[in-house]
Formats: structure tokens, C-alpha cells, sequence
């Protein structure tokens, strides 16, 4: 849809801000993003959304002055706006006055420029450096003072007297290249301080440079195991920009694609966490079952993992005739798979004194950290879109949407594996009536999206996967921003594994489910 | 039954026929020390290849398969590497503490299997305190970890080093108290009269019935974390402390550890077989004496290493199903459950000694 | 000698690719001849080498999740002897780096690779640490491993299937069975830092005596 959004100059943001948050109880900070609007200066947008309600709004707020931008801070209202306002910083060099902790984010500390910047020249000014990263255990807060001028505090992050373990970047239980600096005493750990970019790709600033089709195959690699419904969100905010009606075949075989997909994605993360808590052989039957779907997918979209099938307009190649056979097979397997799972892991006694009262995160922080997927539901928060905002095929079936309200990390566990029965029941109702129709529009050979500003989400695997496109009618994007889905995730750690033990952070990631290529991008 | 001791007798008699009864003595000495490193590594091989595959036979896998038939050179294509991997050295390291730490830890796996009775006589050290010998000397390990912990100078080896001496010191006085267990009902600290009394008398955990079986249960579950393997893999614990105590050491200082964990697996195994199942004294069932005739023609050696195959098995059997604890949980286990419930059941095993009970 | 041509389990010579170049590495390790004695030694210990591969667990993105459907149960790397995977690079033989390698990650692999002990090998796995692959473009992004540590092995692929791992460790185990471990690689340097220790230990001595 396209975007409508209410400018604010940057004197009343946070006023502003702060009565929406109060009056309007709009308590969840959708995303938030830095643009670089050339003359006028620099930009940034925020989506907020009630839970109560569902209501949205969405704020622009823009500073004119180039050489040195800066705007107020909200994260002071919305927690994960900490986080947010970091990456714009990072990615334009936009300086949020009150911020705690205005460090670079994915890129290093001794970094020269800000990349998103339109007149920034990275590759020139940035070398491959071979040298140590210097990690600075304090960070600057700026505040501006009545006349204008820019001060500067110092902050700690960790103290001389703390003991330090880094965590990552080469771990086997970080899913990937993530760092945490753990501050501990003893094995109960005291701070968690996430250290990003290990794996930051710049796709962001790559899609300026690229036209609308060769944005597509990089989606894919960002969160991999929700490749179908990232790429998914990429051609629905595209279609809906051009105002193209796909199919409703297109609708049908999208929708059962990103359930194969998140199923795939669960079992992933089954395996994994009985991986993480030792539980070798549960990792290895979750990879056995997963095989089945892959060849599914395989059999249609010609890869494994990297699955390039949605297209804009449709999909790219119509379903292998042995799909629907394949996938009636695949249905009783894995209800046969979910029971063992259950039997050999969800009921062990040493599993679940592991997870039960771990990382509990309470209704309201999960809200205000935006913690979407599974991690919020497991709280308490209807935050599912195939519910809320139900999109393709998600209005005529039926399914439930799982919530607990512990919190805690068994909660989040059993969000997913509840999910998978969920996501069966969905196919199992879609796979028998697949409409007849063409796979893919008639699109011009040259894909120009009209002018504005537009975003679009998708039930990721692991949460509200939504894209942030603004276009000014060329055929490649003006900007482009991806709500990731595990960036809130990494800075809830924080909050969930203070107090607990180093054995808990391994299963509080674990159960977190975050991708690493999805946070950075 | 066999007895071993006509063999060394005979090879005693021959050496002090031909040398001076020191160089004999000494000759012998080293006879059984090439004999008590050769068993080590051979036993350590044989349970690194048991592992992969009955690890992969837990998992739905094949296994090694690739050199040899089945894979059975696996192991010596490992050992073929790891003797000509380099050995690091460090900065900032205490260096002589940490090259010392893996020959503690290798020394203790050794004395100890040279206390595994592998036949009747054949045995190395038997003395009359065997049993408390035995568990004083296994537990020199820990020094050794504790060591690699401090010399790394690392913090991963460090917590994994304070989890391992944490857990080993209170699993030790589960492992003592069921040992008492037994000597109340043996009479006696000196493994080959342990043996050779089941071998007359019936296997402990048949003859000792209920407080030896609950014994028994303790000692599997003592003894697998006395090991430090899965689930109380704790002071590696892969994938929180990457490899624990033994982090920072490579080629055949890592290979050593590696080894003496499989060592130690294996006595382990071992003593349980002593102490419970009757060491190298074969199955006898009272009455039919055709049965028990027939079960004496097998090899002392063959049970001996039989059933402690068959304990290892169970071992492998809990490591690979189960998830891993964490350390508090470990601890409380330890002191609020096993401890309790044997020394409640040292008092029951006391009480049938006493009237006369058992079998 | 005539060299023999090291041989791979169930894949005959001929239907291995790229053996060109192959060749020509065997060639330029033998040009000074090949001393029997020394040359079955060095077979004895190849084999141990190329058999057991140990891979240090590390994957930066997609190609991690394909490796580790390569170590389950359908592909089962464990066949070849390969399954135990070390968290620590001290006991890791070979490296599968799996994934994009960022300017910022750079430095860490170099250092992982550095931690690790001789012999040691790397493989690129798939199209990003190859050359950067759909990422070449980007600021951030290193273009091809080979320009941090030396790659034994590419296996291109985005990500590569499971049987491209398992064809690249092949590869791998032929190159290592050619490889000379006497006189060439693997010498014994001097401990670099036996001087040094030896100065801070007399160093402390001294202050814990004034003290």
C-alpha cells in the first residue's frame, strides 16, 4: 500500500511522539529508518502500530542540515528504537541527541564515512583491513544544549572490574558470525551486549544500484531459511506499488510455499536448539525430516535452500506435476516426525528444567522490543498478520494462532512446534484446490515502480517481515529498507539473559530463533 | 577357570633361569608397562570407533565406512594424523603447567587400568586396599584439568575447568559411597578377592539384590559424569565453551585428552564390571550345573571385556539420547538426590549384611 | 618411482574434474625426484591426514545450513571419517568456510586461520567466498577468501549441494595424498617465543622477590 505519513519537524518529534505513545497508545514501534533525501537533508521514518487497536501511523520527520544532522532521540519511549537508531546512525550519520549508546552498529568502529549516504564513497575510503577491530568498552551519548552546540558524554558499557567473555564470532551456538560481549560473575551472566555486523552485506545499498528483478535473488539470502517469504514481501510491495493483481493460483501456491517454508524453518530451529543443549541424535532426526520438504522444493523451484520462485507478478515456474502427490505424502510423515520429536526431546525432564522459567519475557517488553514471530507469541501478543492482516489465501483457510503467556523459553518452543501442526492444517486445506490459472502476469520487460513511498509485510518465519520501498519512478529503487526480523531479537538478549547462566544464553538464543544474514543484511 | 598366574609364574621362572633376580624383576617391570600402555590405547581405539558407530546407529547414519572394511582403520588414520599435528605454543600461557596438564590426566587413566582384573591373575596391582587405591588415583585427573584450565590462560578453558573440578569432587562422593556399598557387602577392598568371591558366590548385583541394583543405577549415572560425557559433558560442553578445558591445546596434547576421555570411559565401564558383574567370573545360575560347566570354558579375559563393552554401550546409549544438563542442575542432582539416596541405601545394604539377607 | 595416482573410494581417477591441474601440482611437488623410503613414510602418514579431516565448525550464512544437511543422516560426511567436527580452530584440520566474508569478519578468519595447527586447509565454499559471488558488488563485502588465506579447494555453488561438499572434501583428500610431509611442509621452526617466556618468568621471579 502506499504509505501516508504525517511530516514532523524535529523539535516536536519527541513531544509528538510521546502523545502517541500516551494518548493513542501506539506502543509498538514497527520500524524505523533513515533515508537520504539529497537537498533536503536527511530523513527518517517511523511506523507505529497499537496493539490494541491495530491502528498505524506513520511519521516522517526530516533535518535539513547535512553536515551535521541530528535529530531527538525516541528511545526513550519505544525500547528497540535504541537499536534502530544505532543503524541509522551507522548507515547515514545521523546523530539522535539522548541516545544512550550512539555506537556504530554493523560496521567498525574505525570505519571512515556512512554508506547510505548517496555521496559516500565506501570502497574508496575503506580498505580491507587486516588489523584487529578495536572494541571500546564506552559509548557516546550527544546531547545539544539551548544554543545549538553538540556535547558529548561518555558512557560505560563495561566497567575496568567486569569479566568479559566474548561469545562469537566463531561459535557453534550463535547460529552464525554473532558476537556478544557477556559480562559475567561467576556463570550467572550480568550484561549482553550484541557486537553485529560480522555478516553485513550491504544489500540495502547494493538495491539502489540494482533494478527491481535482480533485487529478488538477494532477498533470498538474507534470512535463508524464510527465503520464499522474504522474497514474497518483495514482490507484494512491489505488486501492490504497481498495482498488479497476481492469480489466485499465484495466491494459493504462495501460500503454501511459505508454509513448506516455515516448517522448514521450524524444524531448523527444533534441530538446532536440541543441538545447542547437547541433544545430538533429536538435531540429527529434525535434518532427517527436513530432507522432505527440500526435495519438494527442489522438485518445483530447482534449489534446495536458495529456492528463487516468487517473481514479481507470479511465480517462475508453474508447480511440478508430482507437487500435490509429494506434498499428501509428506503431511502424515511429519505429524509421525512431530510426535517423535515430542517423545524424544519436548518431554525429557533434563530439556525441560533447560527451558522452563528461562529468558521470560514479560507481554509488555516483548511489545516494546517488537519482538515479533514466535518470541511475542509465546508472551502473550497477537501480533500473527496472516490473522491480522490476513494477505494471498490466508482469509479462506482455517488455522489457529498459537499464543502462551509464560514467556518463557519453552513457550517460545512450543510456539513452534504448535506452529508446524498449524502450517500442516493450512496446506492440508489449500493442497486439494489449487485454482487453475496462469502462474505468472504479463509484466513490461522493464519494471518501473511509480513514484511514493511504500511498505509491505509477510509472516516471516520468525516474525513481521515487512519492506520499506521508496521509489522515484526510476527502475531501480530510491531506497529500499527491510525489516528485519531478528534485529529486535539480538537486543532483546539483553533483557532475557541477564540473571540467568551462560548454559541459559545458549538456549535463550536458541529459542529465539534469530538468523544472522537477517539482522545484518 | 584359567589361571593367568601360570603364565607369569612361567615367564618369572624363565627370566630368573637366564638374569639376576633385579634384572629380572626390572624386565618385568617393563614388560608390563609397554603391556599397560598398549591395552590403554588399544582399549581407547576401540571405544573411539565404537562411538562413531554406534553413535551413527543411533542417528540413522552409516558410520566411518571409507579405509579398511566397515571403516575399521578409522581410528588409525586419526592417530596417523594427530601424532604429526603441530603443537602450538603460546603467548601468555603458563607454559610448564600447561604442557604438564595432559600427562596428569593420561597418567592417572593409565594407573588405573592397571587395576582391571582382565583374567583370573592377571592382574598388575592387587593389594588390599584396590578399590580405594583405585578411586584415589583416578581422581589425579582432575588436577590434570584443573591445570589445563589455569595454564591456558584462557576464560573458556578457565570455566570449563572450575565446572569440571565442581563436578568431578562431588560425583567422587557418590562414586565412594556406592563403593562402600559393595565392601559392606564383600568383606573386602582387594579387587581380585572381590572377583573371585562372585565367582563362588554369584555376581554382587544378583547377590546383593535391591540396594546393589540401586547401587548400580548411581554408579551409572556417577560414573558417566565422572567421565565428563554427555549429558554432564559440562567442562566441554561443545556449544557453550566451544571445547571446555582442553580448548587451547592441539595435535597429541589435545590427542592425549582425547584419548584418556575414552580411557576413562572404559574403567569406567571396567569397574562397574568388578565390582557389580562379576569382573572375569562368567554367568552361573544356581542348578544347572551342565549351563555353568559350559560358561567356564569362555575365557575370564572374554567376560571381563565383554561386559564391560556391554556397560560402555550403556553409557554411549545415555550420551547419545539425552540433552545436557546445566550446572546447577548437575549440582543439585548430585547433592540433593544421589547422595541421599545412597547413603540411605549404604544403611539398607548394611541392614542385610547384617541379618543375613542376601544371596 | 612412477608416481602412483592416489586413489579415492568409488570415484575412479578419470571422473574426477579438472585433473590438469592436479597433474601439474603433483609435478611441481616431485621435480627434485622421489626418495622411496621417504616417499612410504610420507604415504603412511597422507593417508592418516587425508582419512581424517577434521572441519572446524564455521559458517557465516546459507552455506552453513548446507553443511550441516552434509554431517546428517542423509549425506552423512561422517562415511569418510570427517563427522567430528571441533568447535576449536587448536584441533580443527581443515576449514569450510561457508558463507560470505565481510571486511569485518576478515580479520577473524584470518586469526581462526592462524589458531589453527599444521597441517592445515582451507575451502571455499560457495560463490561468496569464492569471488564474492551475488554480493561482488557490495562495500562490505571481501571478494573471494583467497585474498585473506591461502584456498586449497573451491566448490562454487549457491549454496553448493550436499554432494558438492562432499566432492570438494574429495578433492581435498587427493590433493593431501600427494602432499610431502618430510623435508617440505611441517618443519619443526623454533619456538618463537621461548626467549620472551623465559624473560617475563625471570621478570616475575624478580618481583616476587622484592615483594
Amino acid at each position: 500500500m502506499n504509505l501516508q505519513y504525517t511530516p514532523v519537524a524535529p523539535e516536536a518529534l519527541h513531544a509528538e511522539c510521546l502523545r502517541l505513545r500516551e494518548e493513542e497508545m501506539m506502543d509498538f514501534l514497527v520500524f524505523l529508518t533513515g533515508l537520504d533525501l539529497g537537498e533536503e537533508g536527511f530523513g527518517v521514518v517511523y511506523q507505529l502500530e497499537s496493539t490494541q487497536t491495530g491502528k498505524q501511523v506513520n511519521l516522517r520527520c526530516v533535518t535539513p542540515d547535512r553536515e551535521r544532522p541530528v535529530l531527538p532521540t525516541v528511545s526513550d519511549i519505544w525500547d528497540i528504537a535504541n537499536i534502530y537508531e544505532r543503524e541509522a546512525y551507522d548507515y547515514l550519520g545521523i546523530i539522535f541527541t539522548g541516545h544512550p549508546d550512539m555506537r556504530r552498529i554493523f560496521l567498525r568502529e574505525d570505519w571512515v564515512g556512512h554508506p547510505l549516504r548517496k555521496d559516500d564513497k565506501p570502497e574508496e575510503q575503506n580498505p580491507l583491513r587486516m588489523d584487529n577491530e578495536p572494541l571500546s568498552d564506552t559509548t557516546w551519548q550527544y546531547e545539544l544544549s539551548q544554543d545549538g552546540t553538540l556535547t558529548k558524554r561518555e558512557n560505560v558499557v563495561f566497567a575496568p572490574s567486569d569479566y568479559v567473555v566474548n561469545i562469537g564470532p566463531q561459535h557453534p551456538s550463535t547460529h552464525g558470525v554473532l558476537h556478544f560481549r557477556v559480562a559475567i560473575e561467576g556463570e550467572t551472566i550480568r550484561r549482553v551486549d550484541p557486537v553485529l555486523g560480522y555478516i553485513h552485506r550491504g544489500i540495502e545499498k547494493m538495491n539502489e544500484s540494482m533494478t527491481y528483478p535482480q533485487m529478488l535473488a538477494l532477498t533470498d539470502r538474507m534470512d535463508y531459511l524464510g527465503a520464499m517469504q522474504n522474497r514474497h514481501a518483495l514482490c507484494k510491495v512491489i505488486e501492490e506499488a504497481m498495482g498488479v493483481e497476481v492469480s489466485d493460483r499465484v495466491k494459493v501456491i504462495r501460500t503454501i510455499m511459505d508454509e513448506l517454508q516455515r516448517i522448514d524453518s521450524h524444524i531448523l530451529f527444533f534441530s538446532c536448539l536440541a543441538q545447542d543443549l547437547g541433544a545430538t541424535t533429536a538435531f540429527i532426526y529434525g535434518f532427517r525430516d527436513r530432507e522432505k520438504i527440500l526435495d519438494i522444493f527442489e522438485e518445483t523451484c530447482g534449489g534446495r535452500l536458495i529456492l528463487n520462485y516468487n517473481t514479481i507478478g507470479g511465480v517462475m515456474h508453474d508447480l511440478h506435476p508430482n507437487f500435490v502427490s509429494r506434498v499428501k505424502e509428506f503431511i502424515p510423515v511429519m505429524r509421525k516426525g512431530l510426535k517423535e520429536y515430542h517423545d524424544l526431546f519436548t518431554g525429557n525432564v533434563i530439556a525441560r528444567n533447560r527451558m522452563e522459567g528461562v529468558g521470560i519475557l514479560t507481554k509488555e517488553q516483548v511489545i516494546a522490543m517488537g519482538c515479533t514471530g514466535g518470541t511475542g507469541r509465546a508472551s502473550g501478543w497477537h501480533n500473527d498478520l496472516r490473522k491480522l492482516r490476513p494477505y494471498d489465501a490466508y482469509d479462506r483457510v482455517e488455522f489457529d494462532e498459537i499464543t502462551f503467556t509464560k514467556g518463557d523459553s519453552f513457550s517460545r518452543y512450543m510456539v513452534r512446534m504448535d506452529e508446524i501442526e498449524q502450517s500442516l492444517r493450512i496446506i492440508e486445506q489449500l493442497i486439494d484446490n489449487i485454482p487453475e490459472g496462469p502462474f505468472q502476469e504479463k509484466m513490461k520487460p522493464i519494471i518501473k515502480v511509480p513514484e511514493g513511498v511504500y511498505y509491505s509485510a509477510v509472516e516471516g518465519s520468525r516474525g513481521q517481515f515487512g519492506v520499506y520501498l521508496e521509489s522515484r519512478g526510476d527502475k531501480s529503487p530510491y531506497r529500499v529498507h527491510y525489516r528485519s526480523t531478528g534485529l529486535p531479537l539480538v537486543y532483546a538478549m539483553n533483557a532475557a539473559c541477564r540473571g540467568n547462566l551462560i548454559a541459559d544464553l545458549v538456549t535463550i538464543g536458541g529459542t529465539f530463533d534469530y538468523i544472522v544474514p537477517d539482522i545484518d543484511r | 577357570m584359567f589361571d593367568f598366574t601360570i603364565i607369569t609364574n612361567w615367564l618369572h621362572t624363565l627370566l630368573v633361569g637366564v638374569l639376576p633376580e633385579w634384572a629380572a624383576v626390572l624386565t618385568e617391570s617393563v614388560l608390563v608397562a609397554v603391556v599397560i600402555i598398549s591395552l590403554a590405547a588399544i582399549f581407547a581405539m576401540v571405544l573411539i570407533y565404537m562411538e562413531r558407530k554406534v553413535c551413527a546407529f543411533f542417528q540413522c547414519r552409516l558410520g566411518p565406512n571409507r579405509v579398511g572394511k566397515w571403516g575399521l582403520l578409522q581410528l588409525f588414520a586419526d592417530v596417523f594424523k594427530m601424532l604429526q599435528k603441530e603443537i602450538i605454543k603460546m603467548r601468555q600461557t603458563d607454559r610448564f603447567l600447561h604442557d604438564l596438564a595432559p600427562f596428569f590426566v593420561i597418567t592417572a587413566s593409565m594407573i588405573t587400568i592397571a587395576c582391571l582384573p582382565w583374567n583370573k591373575g592377571a592382574q598388575i596391582l592387587d593389594f588390599n586396599i584396590g578399590v580405594f587405591f583405585f578411586l584415589a588415583v583416578s581422581s589425579v585427573s582432575v588436577v590434570g584439568i584443573l591445570l589445563a584450565g589455569w595454564g591456558s590462560n584462557s576464560k573458556y578453558p578457565l570455566i570449563g575447568a572450575m565446572r569440571s573440578g565442581a563436578q568431578i569432587i562431588s560425583y567422587e562422593i557418590s562414586i565412594g559411597i556406592t563403593m562402600l556399598t559393595v565392601i559392606c557387602l564383600t568383606g573386602t577392598m582387594q579387587i581380585s578377592e572381590i572377583v573371585e568371591q562372585q565367582y563362588t558366590e554369584g555376581w554382587n548385583i544378583f547377590r546383593g539384590h535391591l540396594p546393589m541394583v540401586v547401587a548400580f543405577l548411581i554408579y551409572m549415572i556417577a560414573g558417566n559424569a565422572e567421565c565428563n560425557r554427555g549429558p554432564f559433558d559440562l567442562p566441554e560442553s561443545e556449544s557453550e565453551l566451544t571445547a571446555g578445558y582442553h580448548t587451547e591445546y592441539s595435535g597429541m596434547h589435545f590427542g592425549y585428552f582425547y584419548l584418556a576421555e575414552y580411557m576413562n570411559l572404559f574403567i569406567s565401564a571396567g569397574l562397574a564390571t568388578t565390582v557389580f558383574l562379576g569382573g572375569w567370573a562368567p554367568l552361573h545360575i544356581a542348578g544347572l550345573d551342565g549351563f555353568n560347566h559350559a560358561m567356564d570354558y569362555i575365557p575370564g579375559v572374554v567376560w571381563f571385556v565383554g561386559k564391560a563393552l556391554f556397560v560402555v554401550f550403556l553409557f554411549m546409549w545415555e550420551r547419545w539420547t539425552l540433552p545436557r544438563l546445566r550446572i546447577d542442575h548437575i549440582l543439585t542432582l548430585e547433592w540433593k538426590y544421589l547422595m541421599p539416596i545412597s547413603l540411605v541405601n549404604l544403611v539398607v545394604m548394611a541392614l542385610v549384611v547384617a541379618f543375613g539377607i542376601h544371596f | 618411482m612412477a608416481l602412483k595416482r592416489p586413489a579415492i573410494k568409488n570415484i575412479p581417477y578419470e571422473e574426477f574434474k579438472d585433473n590438469e591441474t592436479f597433474e601439474r601440482l603433483v609435478e611441481e611437488l616431485n621435480q627434485n625426484g622421489v626418495n622411496i623410503a621417504v616417499r612410504s613414510l610420507d604415504w603412511l602418514f597422507d593417508w592418516g591426514r587425508s582419512h581424517s579431516l577434521w572441519p572446524l565448525t564455521f559458517a557465516t550464512s546459507c552455506c552453513g545450513i548446507e553443511f550441516m544437511a552434509v554431517c546428517a543422516a542423509r549425506h552423512d560426511i561422517a562415511r569418510f571419517g570427517f563427522e567430528v567436527t571441533r568447535n576449536s580452530p587448536r584441533h580443527a584440520d581443515v576449514i569450510l568456510v561457508s558463507g560470505t566474508i565481510v571486511k569485518k569478519m576478515a580479520p577473524v578468519l584470518k586469526r581462526l586461520y592462524d589458531q589453527m595447527a599444521d597441517p592445515k586447509y582451507v575451502i571455499a565454499i560457495g560463490a561468496c567466498s569464492v569471488s564474492g559471488g551475488p554480493f561482488r558488488k557490495s562495500y562490505h563485502v571481501v571478494q573471494g577468501v583467497d585474498e585473506i588465506i591461502p584456498v586449497d579447494v573451491y566448490v562454487p555453488g549457491c549454496p553448493p549441494r550436499p554432494e558438492s561438499f562432499l566432492y570438494g572434501m574429495m578433492q581435498l583428500q587427493r590433493k593431501v595424498k600427494v602432499e610431502q610431509f618430510f623435508g617440505t611442509t611441517n618443519r619443526k621452526e623454533r619456538d618463537p617465543f621461548k626467549q620472551e617466556y623465559k624473560e617475563r618468568s625471570e621478570k616475575i621471579l624478580a618481583q616476587q622477590e622484592e615483594a
